[in-house]
Formats: structure tokens, sequence, C-alpha cells
């Protein structure tokens, strides 16, 4: 019942807002779909929390402890994310950037994209998966190409032909196993692709064809995670498209795309016995972490210097599930919750800030503090937040990394301090002159709504500081689940 | 060996030598007809060969013995290569001498020779006949073999005879690697041969020339030899396509005098179907410019390699 | 030497003609000829998908056939032509690499598809599992083309080639995907061809081409 609500509230939202999205109480109808599909989010939590993990509709769908988070967490920064659209878009309109007609399109397929990512996590079918993931993207290439700038649609051709290929090897991937699944069941038909079936025999999967498998599958959903090599698309998309856009992507769809390859290691780890994938996984991660460190000195786009900085989370994220074992696991799965409230948080307040100075470049923000406090200091403590300083709970997570690295893999912690070191100098460098600088600009006359920015760093705070212990029990199941060497 | 064998080889030396003017002109035959020309008669290429033979030969001032030797060498080339390709029989005593590879490189001489011959003089168009010559060679050479290497590995040995006799054994099946090699075959018989889209064997227009480029200074029984000798060529280059992709008909030990009296129609047949599939061909294309010559030859060698590729995974 | 039956001799010719579309498309610069030759490529996978339900007697497999049918030879190349049409695109300009070294990349990547699908076929058990390295080399190839290509149009083409590889390959080897995957595959090409659609008016209208060219100011820059 959850279910249908969690996904049908989006499916249906999508639909009306496709007819009445430019009205004026289009964006409370958003936020109003998005609170539907968050309070379903809560209810079918507290039903996997209290009963253990479900199988719903022929199996179709698998709800267990590592997704139902990430349902819980989507749900929460969709709805925080529409509340933040909600003036955002207004002065957009105002501005007039954009017409009555992108502004249903916006709404619409806002809407649409929770629905596909919300399916991608749920649902048990790894084709299904797949179809998820490749909606999610067609869904957001429109968006980020609302303003029809140039270079918006520039960054919209980039996402949609690097992810499209990039999704295309994934389903390769996906053909393979359910190939190798074929195999080991025995029969053929609809369970071979079902997550659940091929966990249960993850040990008779032919290994060659599984390697060649994952390989397939890294690189396709590694795309959309955006992993170097294959992160060219990321910054354009996250710096072209409208700033709700940039941050559900970056806090959102990311997270979905590692949630898809997690899935696929635990069956192909299952299967291998051996460090394959868990070694791609590092390698991949690590070689994120640093070229996105090394990227970031060079931005001068306010957005992207944050799009690559999702890049480098998204490494060490990848580089935690890679090495494995519960801890790191719990890591992983406490990283990918921080990043994604503190991400998105930050392009809240990005997105004022650009909005106010009729600017994305760095040099021309200066003085938010004196503009406007509250978008300064927001940034600021995002900031200081997405570095990793210590009350805040990304801290907590770079720190269970990076000590699990010390004692699994040493070779990779000078790596992890000198990514973590210069994209510290990078980001710090550049933040601290827009929040403090000088500016001749006056004080904006009243503040702007900036709640779901502080909401978001304050839970990260108290994650920070204190994990309640449902969660960490909740996490300690996810990362069992997980498993590893 | 056999009497059979020696009358069958002799017949192969001495039928191709003489069979081949016949066969360029029926092809030019064709090309008339298919352009609403009245068509001259099949004896005219006889008939300029008899002309030019009854003529006294002019030699440049300063042609080398090179200059001299190479229309014997190229034409006895070409009649040795005829004695190797299996057009009426297989098992036959020249045929053990060399395989198909050894038959490229025997091509390959006769074009080594032509191209001297052309430059021994000096004069600026057999310089660039020669040029134009070797470079269409050194690309249709690959595709060349890359198409024996085909058959060869369908058949499990590079000697024509026996890659003829195992094709024709076969039980019928779909061979797409055949089908692809037929076709670069074909490529590589018309670049070789001077024929439409690479060359326009019926012009003289210096520019665009390649064969004719190079034997412009020869007169009288050298001239004659030449020709004679392309027409071999191309004879030959049609036979190695039957032992190929359609080697059924040609005699061997087993089927006996009969066998030999029926390949010989069968093989005057197989040719008429060919030179009139030729000079369709060649009416249907237009000559290429000589840079677009390499993309031509490097498709033909694309459909050899894809013809091998798809046979190394499908057909074993 | 070749006891295969001829309903599979016929799929294996199918397997090679695919293989020589591909490389027809990686040589063709004439993006209506690219369209056609997509829809050849679609015609040659539906005949091969009904070979495969004619022999399995799977029902499903003639559901997808009817779908491929209808999608990618009537539906994706008229909607293409119709493009092509209303936006004035009928060349591709000079490719990035030359034709000839395109091929001879091209061949190596077959003979890298083959390698690759040599542990894969070796423990298949279905009797078509030869063609699976034509499946990962046609995948391969279109991704080539998309590489070597300026115009968005022929990228796009390339890109749904790539997709009839990976239905061909998905075929080989496991005589297809269930019908739930397939068909929402099947929705979400369609779905991706009418956004492209849309954008590539969004393109035109922004830079008066089609010309990738344009697309190239978003760079890392000093």
């Amino acid at each position: 019942m959850e279910l249908i609500l969690l996904l049908g509230a989006p499916v249906i939202g999508a639909l009306v807002l496709a007819l009445r999205g430019d009205r004026s109480y289009g964006p409370e109808v958003n936020a109003g779909f998005s609170a539907v599909t968050f309070a379903s989010a809560c209810a079918l939590a507290v039903r996997v929390v209290s009963y253990g993990p479900l199988l719903l509709y022929d199996e179709q769908f698998v709800i267990d402890a590592f997704n139902v988070f990430l349902v819980a967490l989507t749900a929460f920064v969709g709805l925080t994310t529409a509340l933040f659209s909600r003036p955002y878009m207004r002065v957009e309109v105002a501005n007039g950037k954009l017409g009555p007609g992108r502004l249903r399109l916006y709404h619409s397929m806002y809407q649409l994209f929770t629905a596909t990512m919300l399916l991608a996590l749920t649902t048990n079918n790894l084709g299904l998966l797949w179809v998820a993931m490749e909606a999610a993207t067609l869904s957001t290439v429109l968006l980020v190409t609302l303003y029809r700038t140039p270079a918006s649609l520039e960054a919209g051709w980039k996402y949609f032909i690097l992810c499209g290929v990039g999704i295309a090897q994934a389903l390769f991937g996906t053909m393979l196993l359910y190939f190798a699944a074929e195999h080991a069941l025995g029969s053929a038909g609809v369970t071979a692709l079902l997550w659940t079936h091929l966990a249960a025999v993850k040990g008779q999967l032919e290994p060659t064809v599984v390697a060649l498998a994952f390989v397939f599958l890294l690189v396709g959903y590694g795309t959309k995670v955006g992993l170097a090599p294959l992160h060219n698309w990321l910054p354009d998309a996250h710096a072209e498209g409208p700033t709700p856009i940039s941050a559900v992507l970056s806090g959102l769809l990311l997270n979905v795309a590692i949630y898809a390859i997690v899935r696929c290691k635990i069956l192909v780890e299952g299967s291998l016995g051996s460090a394959l994938p868990s070694q791609m996984m590092m390698g991949f991660g690590l070689a994120s972490m640093l070229l996105a460190a090394f990227f970031l000195w060079r931005q001068r786009d306010i957005k992207r210097l944050f799009a690559y900085s999702s890049i480098e989370h998204m490494g060490i994220v990848t580089f935690a599930f890679g090495m494995g074992g519960p801890i790191a696991n719990f890591a992983a799965l406490l990283h990918m919750t921080v990043h994604s409230l503190t991400k998105s948080a930050i392009f809240y307040a990005v997105g004022h800030a650009a909005q106010k100075s009729g600017s994305q470049l760095i040099e021309n923000i200066r003085g938010l503090v004196t503009i406007s406090p509250t978008i300064g200091w927001g940034l600021m403590l995002g900031s200081l937040a997405i570095l990793g300083m210590p009350p805040f709970g990304v801290f907590a997570s770079e720190f269970l990394v990076l000590t699990t690295a010390m004692k699994q893999q040493p070779w990779a912690t000078p790596f992890l301090l000198l990514a973590l070191g210069v994209a510290f100098a990078a980001i710090f460098g550049k933040v601290q002159p827009m929040v403090f600088g000088e500016t001749t600009a006056r004080r904006l006359p009243h503040p702007p709504a900036l709640l779901p920015v502080f909401v978001h760093l304050g839970l990260v705070l108290v994650l920070g500081l204190w994990i309640p212990p449902y969660l960490a029990a909740w996490y300690h199941d996810a990362a069992r689940l997980i498993g590893g060497p | 060996m056999t009497p059979l064998a020696a009358t069958t080889q002799l017949l192969e030396i001495v039928g191709a030598a003489l069979a081949a003017p016949a066969f360029l002109g029926w092809v030019n035959q064709c090309r008339a007809w298919l352009q609403n020309r009245r068509a001259p008669s099949l004896m005219q290429p006889y008939r300029g060969l008899r002309k030019l033979l009854n003529k006294d030969a002019i030699l440049a001032t300063n042609a080398s013995p090179l200059f001299r030797a190479a229309p014997y060498v190229v034409f006895a080339t070409m009649l040795v290569a005829a004695a190797i390709i299996p057009s009426m029989g297989t098992g036959l005593p020249m045929s053990t001498a060399a395989d198909g590879i050894a038959l490229v490189g025997l091509l390959a001489t006769a074009r080594v020779f032509l191209s001297l011959a052309a430059m021994d003089v000096g004069t600026a168009f057999g310089t660039l006949g020669a040029r134009r010559e070797m470079m269409v060679g050194f690309l249709a050479e690959p595709a060349l073999l890359m198409v024996l290497f085909v058959a060869a590995m369908l058949s499990r040995t590079t000697s024509l005879p026996l890659i003829a006799e195992t094709l024709a054994g076969q039980a019928p099946a779909l061979y797409p690697s055949l089908a692809f090699t037929a076709v670069a075959f074909l490529l590589v018989m018309l670049a070789e041969n001077a024929r439409l889209p690479i060359d326009n064997p019926a012009t003289h227009l210096e520019l665009t020339m390649i064969h004719e480029a190079m034997i412009l200074e020869y007169s009288a029984r050298h001239l004659a030899l030449m020709e004679w000798a392309a027409a071999l060529k191309l004879f030959n280059y049609a036979c190695i396509g039957f032992a190929l992709f359609v080697p059924w008909g040609a005699g061997n030990e087993a089927s006996g005098p009969i066998g030999l009296l029926l390949a010989v129609p069968l093989l005057a047949i197989k040719l008429a179907i060919a030179g009139a599939a030729l000079a369709l061909l060649e009416i249907l294309s237009a000559k290429l410019r000589v840079f677009r010559a390499p993309e031509f030859l490097a498709t033909a060698f694309l459909l050899a390699v894809l013809g091998l590729l798809v046979h190394l995974l499908l057909e074993t | 030497m070749h006891p295969l039956p001829f309903s599979l001799q016929l799929l294996n010719a199918c397997a090679a003609l695919l293989l020589l579309l591909s490389f027809a498309m990686l040589s063709q610069r004439r993006t209506v000829n690219l369209v056609n030759l997509l829809a050849v490529q679609g015609s040659l996978l539906v005949i091969a998908t009904l070979i495969v339900a004619w022999r399995t007697g799977q029902p499903h497999l003639y559901v997808s056939a009817l779908l491929t049918l209808a999608l990618k030879v009537f539906a994706l190349p008229m909607l293409l032509h119709r493009l092509i049409r209303r936006l004035n695109v009928w060349w591709d300009t000079e490719p990035v690499i030359n034709p000839s070294g395109t091929m001879l990349i091209g061949l190596l990547v077959v003979v890298f598809s083959f390698g690759l699908a040599q542990p894969i076929s070796a423990v298949a058990d279905t009797a078509i599992r030869s063609t699976l390295g034509i499946a990962i080399a046609v995948i391969l190839l279109s991704f080539l083309a998309m590489i070597t290509r300026r115009k968005a149009m022929s990228q796009v083409v390339a890109f749904l080639s790539m997709e009839n590889g990976l239905f061909f390959g998905a075929m080989s080897a496991t005589y297809g995907m269930p019908m739930v995957v397939e068909l929402g595959v099947a929705l979400d090409v369609l779905v991706a061809m009418l956004v492209l659609g849309v954008f590539f008016f969004q393109i035109r209208e922004q830079f008066d081409s089609l010309d990738l060219y344009h697309l190239e100011s978003l760079k890392e820059r000093d």
C-alpha cells in the first residue's frame, strides 16, 4: 500500500502538473505531491524497520535495509528541494528566464524524475532497474536544457549522449547477468532477473561471464555516478540546469546510480569470490577523487565547483564500498546520506547567491555575508560541512573511511589524504572571498527563506555528533547486507 | 603422371593462352551491346595480336635489355599462373609446384617487371603509370591474400586445386565468409586488371590511366605480348574466382576423360557468364578518381578480413 | 564439416550481414542513407528474432519481433527521416578520422570483441551463441561511429544501432530478455527519440545548425 502511494504519488503529480504546473499554485502542488511521497516513504521505512525486509507484488519489488533508507532520503531531499524550488522558480519566472510552458515542463518532470528514482530503488528486477535509470536520465535531460541557452543545450546534449552510451553498456552488463542467471537457475523467464533470486544462487553464477558483466555494469552505471574518466557530463549538467535540478542530480541521482552498482557488486562478489569488483571500485573511486580534487582548482563557476566536489565525494563512496566490510560499508552509507543532505543544502544556498548576484561566476559573487547573512553563513557552513570539518557528519564518515583504509588498504591512504587536502584548499580558498570578501552591493532588505538549508545542515550536524541508535542499527543491517571481504 | 593429367595440363596452358583473347573480346562485345553499340567481333583481339606480331618492333634509343625482356617475362609468368590455377582439372602435375600464396607472388613478379619496364625508358607517363600500378598492387595484394586465406581456412590447405576440390565436395550451406570474400575478390579483380572503377581499359586519357600508361612505349611483338599477357591475367583471375567460389565441374583423376570433356564446356559457360557480368558491372560504375582508389581497395581488404573474422567466429 | 541446420545458417548469415552493415554505417556520410541502413539493420533483427522464435517456440519472441518491426523498422526511421527533412541535415561533414583509418580501427574492434565473447560463448548453451561476438562487435562499432561523427544526427543513428546490437546480443546469449524488460527498454528508446526530436529543434533554434562543432565551448578552461 505504502509502495503504491510512494510510486503513484509522483506519477500522478507529474500528470497533474503537466496540465496545471504553470498556475500560481503550481509550486505548492509540486511540494504537496513530494510531501505525500515523503510520508509514504516514512511509512514504508517504519514498516521495514519493524517487520523486516519486504517482497511485494510477485516479488517485483524488494524493500530491505539497504534501499529503504535511500528511499527515505530520496523522498526527504525531494520534498525539501520542492520547497526550495518554490521561491526560486518564482524568481526565475519573474526575471523572465522561463515561460509558463517551461514551468509546466519543469514541475511535471521534477515529479517524474522522483518517480523514476524511487522505482530504481525499490524494484527487484535488474532489468527494470536499468529502465528506471534510463528514464531518470530522459526526464532530466529536458530540465538541464530548461533555459535554452547555448551552454545549457550543450550540457544537455553531453548528458544525453554520454549517459545514453554509458547506460547502454549497463544494459549489456544486465544482459550478461541474466545470461549467467539463466544458466544457474536453469529456468528462463522473469525470475532470472530478480535480484533476490540471483542473490540466492550467486555462488553458482558463471564467474567469467559475471566478471565481464560487472565491468560493463560498473562502466555503465559509473557514467551516471560521474566516476572518472566518465564524468564529463556531470559538471556541465549541474552548472547549466536550474539549481533545484543541480541539487537533486547531485544529492539523489548519483546516490541511486551508486546503489545500482552496489546491488550488482553484491551479486558479482558472491559469484567470483575474488577481489576484482572491490579493486575496480577502489580504483575508479580513487581516480575520481584525485581528478576532481585537482579540477576543483580550475573552476570559475560556482556550480561547476560543487559539481566537481560531488564527483570527489562519489569517489569516496565508491572507494569505501569497494573496500567492503562492515565498517567501510557503514561509512559509505553514512557518507551517502550526509553528502546528499549537505550538497543539496549547498546548492540551495548557491542558487540564492547566484540569483542575487546575477552571475554564477565565482569572481562576481563577493561579500555574501554583507548582502545577506543567511545566504552567506549557509554557504560557509555548508562548505565547511562538505569539506569534512569536525562537528558535521561528513567528518565522521570520512574519518571512518580513512581509518578503515589505513587498516585494510594502507597503500591508498596517501592518495585519500592528498585528495581531501587538495579539495579542502581549493574549495575553502574560493568560498571564503565569496562569503567574506569586499562588496559594494547593499544589504538585501529582507532575508531569503533558507529553511531547507539549515534543516539539512542541522541534520548533518546531528549525524556528526550522535547517530540515533535505530538509525545506526539500520545502517549496520544494510552494511551487513552489502557484505564484502 | 598419367596421360590424362598430362593432357589436361597441356590443355589448360594452351587453352588459357588461346581462350584469353576471346574472353577479353567477349567482355568487350557485351559492353558494346549494353551500350547500344555495334559490337566488335569476338575475333577482334586475335586480329589485333596478329597485326602487331607482323610489324617491326621499334625501341627507344635508351631502352635497356630489361625493357626488351619484360614482355616475355610477363607473358611467361601468366602462362605459368594459368598452369597452376585449376581451371579445367584438379590434381595436375604443375599444380603441386605452387600454392595460392606462391601464385600471388607470381602475379606480383609480373607486376614488378611491368613497372620496371615502364620506368626503363624514362618517360613521364611510364613512371606515372608504374607508380599508380604499384599503389594499386600494394593495396590489392593483401586483400587477395586475405581472400585466399579464408578459402584456405575453410578447406585447410593453401593449394588451389585442393581448395577447389574440398569446396566442391562440401554439402551446400550458407557461408557468409565466402560471400564476403567473393565480393572482396571481385573488387580486387577489377582493380588488378585495370577495369572500370579504377582504370578505364577503353580510353587513353593520360591523367587517369594506369595500365595503358605503362605500355605506351611498346610496339609490335612486345606490345602484342603485353596485351596478350593482360588478357591472360584477366582470364587467370576469372579462373581463380571460379576455383574459389564456383568450384564445381573441374575434372580430376576420378572423373576420367569424360570429366575433362565436361569441364571444358562448363568452363566456357562460366566464362561467358562472368564476362557478361563483368561488362554489366563496368557499365554501371563510373571511374573513380585515382586518389579514391585506396578507399576502394581498403573496402576490398575490409571485406576480406571480415570474411576471415566471420569464418573464425561463425563457422568453426 | 558444417552440419548446422538451415535456420542456424540463416541466422549466421543475418549476423554476418549485421556486422557488414555496421561497417557500412561507419563509412556512410549521407545521413539519409545512414537512416536507411538503420532500418535495414532493424529488419535483419526482426528476421533473426523470428528465426529464433520459430526454433525455440517461445511466444514472447514473436511479440518482441513485432515490437522491433514496429519500432525499429518503421517508427524510428520514419521519425528520423522527418527530422532530416525538417531540419535539412543531409550530409555529415568529414569524420574526425579518415574512413580507411576508421575501418582499420573497426577491424581491431571486431577482433577485440570476438575475444571478449569467447569465454561467454564457451558456457552458453544457446544454439546461436557464436553470434554473440558479432553482437558485441556491433555495439562497439556503433560506439566508434559515435566517437568519429560530428553531426548530432549521425551520432543518434549510431546510438540506435548500438541499441540494436544490444538486442541482438540479448537474443544470441539468452533468447531475449524477459518481456517486462523488453517493453521497458522499447519505451525508453521511443521516449529518448522524442526527447531528441525536441532537443534537435532546440539546438537548431539556438545555433542554426546541428553541427556538434558548436557544442564544444564547455571545456575545462584555465
